[in-house]
């Protein structure tokens, strides 16, 4: 941290990505994270009570912060629709999520079943979820989920450039990604899961926000351990670090395994006591869930009538 | 959006207070002659009355060990010492809540910590000493290592229960009997272990409670029918004990205070460096004897690292102890938040330069809040003196050599911490540090397997791990090792 | 003139041979012979009241030059390797060894041994010498270890040398001159720490003799600094000095007065580990009581992850 702080990359942006080893020197010159450390911050965090009208503030606030997917081979246009209107009236007075989330081919789908809603329509897009397929490929894959009229676009990174230390392929990705969305918004999924340390998450954060990311993302949900606190920790460490050093404010969403209301809190309380207020809008901060939602409206259920839900009182969509 | 934490006391239902407390002498509870109150520091409310153990009321405690040592304890075979010890621990866990509870309520500590740290750390040390009680021969002392008799503890008031353990769990298991006296403004978890003492079937004389002021513990440690005086607190009050033993000739270990330096280098991850300082210091609100009170960072990430640490501070909880999401709770008395108040006006007198957290304080109760000095120099007060609360005082370096003649630059000598990503810095500076315990890339770690204490003015002998058997050992003719 | 007949060196009494050379005993600190700062010598006798020597007879001020001197040499003696410093210690055995003679000699005329007991002495002083010699590299191992934590942590404990030691030596009793002050001498040192011994008042010969042992082997001047002279006078200023970690009582037990306590108490102020070991016979096992207590353990906690 000594020899290029934050400031230096963000103003230095054009001689940073002028090679794998100006981006290389800047990456590896972030301070480390011990992982040890980290998981001990995230544990303390984990171990708040957040009861009563706290508890139904977050609850509130985590149901308009998700972006409510269906990712399965199984997919259909029937199947979208059900969770559009899930995601426009989850029940029990909740307020509507933030965006539904799909693969390219199911956003007409999608964007008719949330229309008039204010709901965001997001695609994954780029070969998701490996991403392993031509650039022009990935491209066209993004265009078309664009044209469809997708708000949002969730790319994969490189995962193989950036573990072989390729690091101005994976930027001139994000760049040439970033290019095709028009005004759609970038998140970058990093898949956290396959970058094997905190330090690398760390690097993949700023890799993707000096490229241009919207949003930095965890993972694509298919590949295990997808979101953790340790790593939406230093995520949320970098978009911190990457504001207050000049540069825009960037956002966060943990995708992937938060299946429980209490998990969605635990994450909020994080936001919260690492990046701060700013962050706790679902212009900055989002869940990737699907069953999660069930849950929250359970514990709405529960704090609103004083008694236990059950799911069959849930909506299976 | 604001995101605000809605109260989240943890339920003193648990607890059942009783009105007063008498001394746990022979495995009962006796009356004394006087008794004092003990409050609640973050209320000011009364808690109970306990009783004020005189010298004869010290006299019958250290007779009643005597008998208990000659006839039952040094008797009885480790291997049922032992399952003693491991009833202990496990009553301890069953009553954890309850235990970390009215920690918190006579302390001031937050909930959080006892029953995250001191509470589990205090059965597992139990544990951990239960299982040597019958290996005592396999210790590394001689075939044959002999208990020393009665044993007469002194503990402070930062960790109460914890301390307790320190103390009892390794004396009990080489065979020892003690009386211990608990600190004047903490005596209540002591007495609800003299309690588990009860449940646990301890045959009595063996664990002896005198609750007092500091006459009380000097009549204990002066006692002439004590074998081994072990204590720990201030380095004033220890070195007052070591002339006394000096010339009494019984066996004695010290934990005292400390100054420890924590040294941030360059290349220090960060971020859980900061979360370093801020555990090193804010902790126990900064009542740790090991407390990381002095930062020295290294001149070219100064400024970084405490713009990084005060944005940290400002999220630091200070407030009601029993609430669950609390990070900072009550100053332990009256007198420690003036002693602390002195000290950092000091700081300000001397031209350090003061920033608090923006916390609000309660109205009733003692508070200070988490506070940073930064320009400080050596020479400070602040800089030398233990301030034992949350007051950090930040100096600079920049070369590793001035880290470590900086940081052994004081008479204390009881831990430090390092935060570097270079795996042979690290070890050069572990090496060059005159301190019992270095911390590196972590802070305020606690074991009951791991040795701590002091080198210099902050004591001598170690609790914990093998060496700390050897303070209660009679290891005379050096044995095998 | 007849006492002083008694030594072998004053040799040539009717003037038929040549006339010995007899030998200044001085201090040694730092590594140097000094006299003593005040000026100042006493008289060493036999047992028989007979003249041996004159002795330096050191003041507060040497003994606070040779506390400097130790404080100096602390940083490179504990700094070196524990395999440097037992073959440091082996070294000054083989020197003592060579001058086997010239100890027995001293020895039978400062404590009255008959010499064959005197060289029983000498060689059990030499291999003392070599068993703390061995003992340099086996210390860490013995006294420190691993420590199993409950968390992600690698925690290791070790032993450190105290640092400056004030070693009183034995002032009397079968052995004392010489295998007493290599007793108490060589596990003061071997841990690292250096040490500034107060020599038997009344035996000094073989200690300062000792010292240009120590001078002429390996050992880095100031690691071991000798004072001659009353332990009554000096003994209070290295037990009251700030910067002294640790003292051995050995010198003062059964001294007149309260001399151990008070020096305990004086010991006190600064938290010195105090030593006071019961007398011991010095040609019986030395035990590991006398070198533990010079060290300190050190535990580091690192955490261990990716």
């Amino acid at each position: 941290m000594s020899h290029n702080g934050p400031m230096d990359g963000i103003t230095a942006l054009a001689g940073l990505a002028a090679s794998d080893a100006s981006l290389r020197r800047f990456l590896h010159g972030l301070p480390g994270v011990d992982e040890v450390g980290a998981r001990a911050r995230a544990d303390v965090l984990a171990s708040r009570s957040i009861k009563t009208d706290s508890k139904r503030q977050a609850i509130d606030l985590a149901i308009s912060m998700i972006d409510l997917t269906t990712l399965e081979g199984q997919d259909t246009p029937g199947k979208v629709r059900a969770l559009c209107a899930k995601a426009s009236r989850p029940g029990f007075g909740a307020p509507p999520v933030a965006a539904v989330c799909v693969y390219p081919d199911l956003v007409p789908a999608a964007v008719a079943g949330v229309a008039g809603t204010g709901i965001k329509v997001a695609s994954v897009a780029t070969a998701f979820p490996s991403g392993r397929a031509a650039l022009d490929v990935k491209l066209a894959d993004v265009k078309s989920a664009v044209a469809a009229g997708a708000d949002e676009v969730d790319m994969v990174i490189d995962r193989g450039a950036f573990l072989s230390g390729r690091y101005l392929t994976v930027f001139e990705e994000i760049v040439a990604v970033r290019a095709s969305c028009g005004d759609a918004h970038l998140k970058v999924i990093l898949e956290t899961g396959e970058l094997g340390t905190l330090d690398s998450v760390r690097r993949a954060s700023w890799l993707a926000m000096l490229a241009g990311a919207d949003f930095i993302k965890t993972s694509t949900g298919k590949v295990a351990p997808a979101a953790t606190l340790p790593v939406t920790l230093v995520m949320l460490e970098a978009v911190r670090d990457f504001a207050a050093a000049g540069g825009r404010r960037i956002g966060v969403k943990p995708a992937g395994g938060i299946r429980t209301a209490k998990d969605a809190i635990r994450y909020l309380v994080l936001v919260n006591e690492t990046a701060g207020e700013p962050w706790l809008d679902p212009a900055f901060f989002r869940i990737g869930a699907s069953s999660l939602l069930n849950d929250l409206l359970m514990q709405r259920a529960r704090m609103e009538t004083g008694r236990y839900a059950g799911p069959d009182y849930m909506t299976v969509d | 959006m604001r995101f605000e934490y809605a109260p989240a006391p943890e339920s003193r239902s648990v607890v059942s207070l009783r009105d007063c407390y008498g001394l746990f002498i022979n495995g009962e509870f006796v009356d004394g002659n006087s008794a004092f109150k003990t409050i609640s520091p973050a209320t000011e409310e009364v808690l109970a009355e306990v009783a004020h153990a005189g010298p004869e009321d010290v006299d019958r405690a250290v007779a009643a060990a005597r008998r208990a040592y000659e006839r039952v304890w040094s008797a009885l075979p480790g291997r049922e010492r032992g399952k003693y010890l491991f009833r202990i621990a496990r009553i301890i866990q069953e009553r954890a809540r309850e235990l970390a509870v009215l920690e918190t309520l006579d302390n001031g500590k937050p909930i959080r910590e006892s029953r995250d740290v001191d509470v589990p750390l205090a059965a597992a040390h139990f544990f951990y000493h239960a299982g040597w009680a019958d290996k005592l021969g396999y210790a590394g002392f001689g075939p044959s290592p002999r208990p020393l008799g009665v044993a007469g503890q002194v503990i402070p008031w930062n960790f109460p229960l914890l301390m307790l353990a320190w103390k009892i769990a390794p004396a009990l298991a080489c065979g020892n009997t003690v009386v211990l006296k608990p600190a004047e403004t903490t005596p209540l978890t002591a007495l609800l272990f003299a309690e588990i003492c009860q449940q646990a079937g301890l045959p009595p004389g063996v664990v002896n409670i005198v609750t007092g002021d500091g006459s009380t513990g000097q009549a204990l440690v002066a006692h002439p029918g004590i074998d081994k005086v072990a204590f720990t607190g201030s380095t004033e009050v220890g070195k007052e004990i070591a002339r006394v033993c000096a010339v009494s000739g019984k066996r004695l270990t010290l934990e005292l205070g400390g100054k420890a330096a924590n040294v941030v280098f360059d290349d220090a991850p960060v971020d859980q460096a900061v979360e370093g300082i801020v555990n090193g210091i804010f902790f126990n609100q900064g009542h740790v004897c090991c407390a990381g009170s002095r930062l020295l960072v290294q001149e070219s990430v100064a400024g970084e690292v405490l713009d990084a640490l005060k944005r940290r501070m400002a999220t630091l909880r200070l407030g009601d102890p029993l609430d669950k999401n609390t990070d900072v709770g009550a100053i332990n008395s009256r007198a420690q938040l003036d002693k602390i108040t002195e000290l950092a006006s000091s700081g300000d007198a001397e031209g350090a330069q003061r920033w608090s957290a923006p916390c609000p304080l309660p109205d009733r109760g003692f508070w200070f809040p988490p506070t940073v000095f930064t320009g400080v120099s050596q020479a400070h007060r602040i800089a030398r003196e233990e301030i034992f609360g949350p007051v950090l005082s930040v100096l600079t370096f920049r070369t590793p050599a001035e880290a470590v003649e900086k940081a052994n630059n004081t008479p204390y000598g009881l831990s430090a911490g390092v935060w570097t990503e270079k795996g042979s810095l690290i070890l050069w500076l572990a090496s060059r540090l005159r301190a019992g315990v270095v911390w590196a890339n972590t802070f305020n770690r606690f074991d009951p397997s791991s040795p701590f204490g002091g080198y210099k003015e902050s004591g001598f002998g170690r609790e914990g791990g093998r060496h700390g058997l050897e303070a209660y050992l009679d290891v005379g003719g050096g044995g095998d090792a | 003139m007849s006492a002083a007949a008694a030594m072998p060196e004053s040799g040539a009494p009717d003037g038929a041979d040549r006339l010995a050379v007899r030998k200044t005993y001085k201090l040694y600190i730092g590594g140097a012979f000094p006299r003593s700062e005040s000026g100042r010598s006493y008289v060493v006798r036999d047992p028989a009241g007979g003249f041996l020597a004159n002795a330096a007879l050191a003041s507060r001020k040497d003994a606070r030059d040779a506390v400097v001197a130790a404080r100096k040499a602390f940083a490179g003696w504990s700094g070196a390797t524990a395999y440097n410093r037992g073959q440091v210690l082996y070294r000054v055995a083989e020197l003592l060894e060579g001058r086997r003679a010239q100890f027995a000699e001293e020895v039978r005329l400062t404590s009255g041994a008959p010499l064959r007991e005197a060289l029983e002495e000498v060689d059990a002083a030499v291999d003392r010498w070599v068993w703390y010699a061995g003992w340099a590299d086996k210390i860490a191992q013995v006294r420190g270890g691993a420590n199993p934590v409950a968390g992600p942590y690698f925690n290791f404990s070790l032993p450190e040398p105290a640092g400056v030691v004030a070693v009183l030596a034995p002032q009397d009793g079968p052995g004392s001159a010489l295998l007493g002050l290599v007793s108490v001498l060589a596990p003061a040192i071997v841990g690292g720490s250096t040490a500034v011994v107060v020599a038997s008042e009344r035996h000094p010969l073989p200690a300062v003799t000792l010292s240009e042992v120590l001078a002429t082997s390996d050992v880095p001047g100031g690691v071991v600094n000798v004072l001659t002279g009353r332990v009554a006078e000096i003994a209070p200023w290295l037990a009251s000095h700030m910067d002294v970690n640790a003292i051995d009582l050995a010198g003062a037990l059964g001294a007149p007065g309260a001399l151990a306590d008070d020096l305990a108490v004086a010991a006190a102020e600064n938290l010195k580990r105090v030593l006071r070991l019961p007398a011991a016979d010095w040609a019986a096992d030395p035990g590991v009581e006398r070198m533990f207590g010079y060290l300190e353990t050190k535990t580091v906690w690192h955490p261990m992850g990716t």
